[in-house]
């Protein structure tokens, strides 16, 4: 078997990864998204690849090359589905609302007229996050009028077209703490609190993990937020509400876990690794694009519009 | 333990490299610059690209 591993910047968790690769022997290749190039009708050597572990740094670069492999038949972990799902917020927690996965109340609007509406109705503090992003990149919260409409005139001025996607999120009175957990197929293998006296709870701000138990509870939110946005290695973002218990805050598909490893103790690289080879060898299936409508018949392969009905107007 | 030395092209410290690979990130201790590690033999390090608005997990 032949895997490939897709990246550019080698983060602790990639050079893991490596050495996860190198200790089980696998026969791997690996792939700068810099250098990389597709002829899109002509897969060629990357057809001899049997999965490739999508590691990119870069969201977009990660989202193209796997759609690419995907469509030539060679699966990835993540399913590019998947990063399109988790890679957008807005797209994250319509999933997760189509599944019935508890969240913070989440409001869109597309233009800061509408946005200011919005988070009036929904109420201060709120908090503002860009549709894609990490790393607590850009979150605003916002706790009154001035302060909203002082970062919705900024955020439309100076962003690109996706910084007048407003996200808008209920902000939830957390314990000085989120949770992330590290889910694999249909099983939450472990789970770390992030503890921050700031309100962006993020290692990559600083939060200090500790062993967060994973409980029946918090595998079954965990496993059903994976599912809804398509399956596959994800670390879970939870939110604890005084009232109503975990919510999920977002889904990620490119998992940074250099606090989660140490701390809880589990070879997530590993993991990682072994269930790349699982995907490889063709025991997980990753392949079925969700069905936008469950339950129906799968659409034909002709048009379902009658096009007779539609008469050309003079 | 592999130890590898270079230095840094922003301001010419010498950097101590241990069980570097290719493709990774080395801060300079000298001016605190984000150096990529670009190939290991021979040893050479290069300024690193600046942190894009899509990147993350």
């Amino acid at each position: 078997m032949k895997v490939g591993i897709l990246l550019s910047r080698i983060r602790v968790e990639e050079k893991w990864l490596l050495e996860a690769l190198e200790k089980r022997g696998v026969d791997y290749e690996r792939i700068d998204d810099r250098e990389a190039h597709f002829e899109l009708t002509q897969p060629g050597p990357w057809s001899q690849l049997d999965v490739v572990l999508e590691r990119s740094i870069s969201y977009a670069r990660g989202l193209y090359a796997t759609h690419i492999l995907n469509a030539w038949g060679v699966p990835t972990v993540n399913m590019a589905h998947v990063a399109a799902t988790c890679g957008d917020k807005l797209v994250s927690s319509a999933a997760l609302a189509k599944a019935n996965v508890p969240q913070p109340r989440i409001k869109a609007a597309f233009t800061p007229e509408s946005a200011l509406a919005a988070i009036e109705e929904l109420g201060y503090p709120v908090v503002l996050k860009p549709v894609v992003g990490s790393w607590g990149r850009l979150l605003s919260k916002i706790n009154d009028r001035d302060a909203a409409e002082a970062v919705l005139e900024h955020k439309e001025t100076l962003g690109s077209y996706q910084h007048s996607i407003y996200y808008i999120q209920e902000y939830i009175k957390k314990p000085g703490r989120d949770i992330r957990a590290f889910v694999v197929g249909d099983q939450t293998v472990c789970a770390i609190y992030r503890s921050s006296a700031h309100w962006i709870t993020n290692t990559a701000r600083s939060g200090q993990g500790s062993v967060c138990p994973v409980t029946p509870e918090l595998n079954e939110i965990c496993v059903n937020a994976a599912k809804a946005v398509g399956g596959g290695v994800l670390a879970v973002d939870i939110l604890e509400d005084p009232d109503r218990g975990f919510l999920v805050n977002e889904v990620n598909h490119t998992m940074e876990f250099h606090a989660l490893a140490p701390v809880t103790g589990v070879d997530i690289a590993g993991v990682i690794v072994d269930y790349t080879l699982a995907v490889g060898r063709r025991e997980v299936n990753v392949h079925p694009v969700v069905s936008p409508f469950p339950g129906s018949a799968p659409l034909a392969g002709t048009a379902p519009v009658n096009v007779a009905a539609h008469p050309v107007l003079n | 333990m592999t130890t590898l030395t270079a230095n840094c092209p922003e301001c010419d410290a010498t950097l101590t490299l241990i069980d570097v690979v290719v493709g990774e990130i080395v801060v300079c201790p000298d001016c605190g610059v984000d150096l990529e590690v670009t190939s290991l033999d021979p040893v050479t390090v290069e300024v690193a690209p600046m942190e894009q608005e899509d990147w993350g997990e």
